[in-house]
This record gives C-alpha cells, structure tokens and sequence, in this order.
C-alpha cells in the first residue's frame, strides 16, 4: 500500500470521525458544519488552482544552480544563512524544495547547511506562505507565525554541527 | 491573489520564450494532474476544520490551549500538529478552526511548526524518498524541540506586543 493511499485513508478516517460525533450532536450541527466546510473549498480552490499551476512555471524560471552553489560544507554560518534566506525564497512544493536538498547534499553540501535549508523552506517558503497559509488563517497570525520562525533553522543547523549529524 | 496571479503570468511567458509552447503545456498538464489528484484532500481538511470547530467544546480549548495553557498546551499543540493526517489543506483550516475556539498564537504556532517539521505526512511521501532515510530521520529528530520553542517564543513575544490581549 502506497504512503500517499494510507495518508488519504487517515484522512478521511478522520474526517468521517468527527463527522460521526457532529451526527451526534444533532442534525443541524452536522449540516451547519457541512455547509461551512462546503462554503471553505469553494472559496478556496481558485487560489489554490493558481497556487498549484502557477507554481510550476514559477519553479522552472529560478535556476538550481543558484540556489545549491553556496552550501558548501566551509561556508560555515554565512552557508547556514544563504541556505535560510533561499529555503525561504524556494518556490513550489515539496518536490522542488526536497530535491534542491538532495542536490545539494549530493554536490558536496554540508549537513547542517542542509538542514538549515530544508528546516527554512519548511517553515517559512515564501510562497507556500502567501498562497496557502494567508488564504485559510487570519493574516495576522500567519505573519506573527513566520517571524517568530526565523530563529529555528539556526538552532536546527547549531544542533545539527553539535552532535556531528546526519 | 493579483501578485501572484501576475508573478505566474510573468514566469508562463518566460518558459514559453525559452522552451517553446512545448514547455508551457508539459509544466501546464503535470500541475494540472497534481491539482486533480489533491483537489478530495482540500475537501477533506475543509470539512475536518469546520467539523472540529463545530464539535469541539470551547471552553476546553480554551483551557486546554488558551494563553493560560502553559508548557502543557504547547506540548499538546506539537502532539496534535505531529498526528495531523494530510497536508496544508487540512493542518492550516484546522489550525484556523483551534484560533477561532479560542487556542492562542503559542499553541497554534506550536501545532503549526509540528505539522510541517516533525509531522509524518510530508516525510513519509516526498522527503524519505527524496533525501533519504538517515537525513530525514535526523533531520526529525533535531527538530523535536522546535515547535515548542517557537511556540514559547511566540507566546512570550505575544504577551508583550498585545498587553491587553487584544480581540481578533
């Protein structure tokens, strides 16, 4: 069985769940319920139909190369926040980013940098930022979120030099 | 929505000027696949939000994840941001839903940062196979302690700018 599969099973195991316990309740907390999450998608798949289409032409305009030339094991903090700042201007989803990775672990990246890397994209990639985050939560919180971030691919990348890892 | 609608316009005709109206449709049909095949999870997180909201009593919530939670509620919100099944569709309306029922920014933060750094989903499906099992597990491991701290930092950070714990 594919992860992907097994994903979608919790899922909507999860969904019809909650589900249940909303039929519990009684019948107008489940159709409420229904009508909002319907009202949700609705709103939400145009920009998410921009967000995943445009991606890809965002994704294959910005060159790798760029981004995977200053990781270098030597390039020590100034490696650790090149590979931030461009973990947070990566675009696309998780297979750009994640290949950008292992691209540069392959072409002699260090560990940490790394790890800064993947740790920054993961946390704040700008554009997952804007086009995922700002339409489903209140702006304010999503921009208190990304700020309050920026310390902790430091950390992660101060960690990993520490215990020598991966 | 216009930025980025602008940006995508911009980078379209880039591709097309450098690889030909080839390269428009092939980045064009993939996209399009990926959009078809995770259009039912989109569903799915927005009915899981707005049934959590709708089910879940606030009060507790509040208790349980509020401003006065403590170093439980930031604990709770990483456990619960690690389990999240799905991905952006479902932890961030779910996460939206916990604020509306009265978590704070700490515990939502804390579940937030969970879901993304040491939650299984994305692991699992894209970055083990992409860079590997000992990376990634690493990688897992040195984040454990993340969530918390960002949502501690958060709520520190939080108390200080909106003293008076200003309403949405």
């Amino acid at each position: 069985m594919s992860a992907a599969l097994l994903i979608d099973i919790i899922l909507w195991g999860s969904v019809a769940a909650v589900g249940f316990i909303a039929f519990q309740r009684g019948r107008t907390v489940l159709t409420t319920s229904l009508r909002e999450g319907a009202m949700d998608f609705v709103n939400i798949v145009p920009r998410i139909a921009l967000g995943v289409i445009g991606s890809g032409y965002i994704a294959a305009i910005i060159p790798q190369e760029v981004i995977t030339g200053w990781l270098g094991p030597n390039s020590g903090w100034l490696g650790v926040l090149t590979a931030v700042i461009a973990g947070a201007a990566t675009p696309g989803g998780p297979v750009v980013g994640f290949s950008i990775g292992a691209v540069a672990l392959k072409a002699g990246g260090g560990p940490p940098q790394v790890i800064a890397y993947v740790v920054a994209w993961a946390l704040f990639a700008f554009q997952r930022v804007m086009l995922w985050e700002i339409p489903f939560m209140p702006a304010r919180f999503v921009w208190f979120r990304a700020a309050v971030s920026v310390p902790f691919p430091f950390l992660a990348a101060a960690i990993a030099m520490a215990i020598g890892k991966p | 929505m216009i930025v980025i609608g602008a940006l995508v316009a911009v980078s379209a005709a880039l591709v097309y000027r450098r690889d030909g109206i080839d390269g428009v449709t092939e980045i064009l049909t993939h996209d399009l696949s990926l959009f078809g095949g995770i259009l039912p999870r989109v569903l799915a997180g927005c009915l899981l939000g707005a049934f959590i909201a709708e089910i879940l009593p606030h009060e507790k919530v509040s208790r349980s994840l509020g401003p006065n939670s403590g170093l439980k509620g930031l604990l709770i919100g990483t456990a619960f941001g690690a389990i999240l099944p799905g991905g952006p569709f479902t932890a961030y309306p779910v996460a939206s839903a916990l604020l509306a029922v009265g978590a704070d920014f700490g515990a939502t933060i804390a579940m937030v940062v969970s879901w993304t750094l040491i939650g299984y989903g994305r692991a699992v499906a894209w970055e083990i196979p992409i860079m590997g099992t000992d990376f990634t597990l690493w990688r897992i491991v040195i984040s454990l302690p993340l969530p918390v701290l960002a949502g501690a930092l958060g709520r520190f950070v939080y108390v200080r700018i909106y003293p008076k714990g200003e309403a949405e």
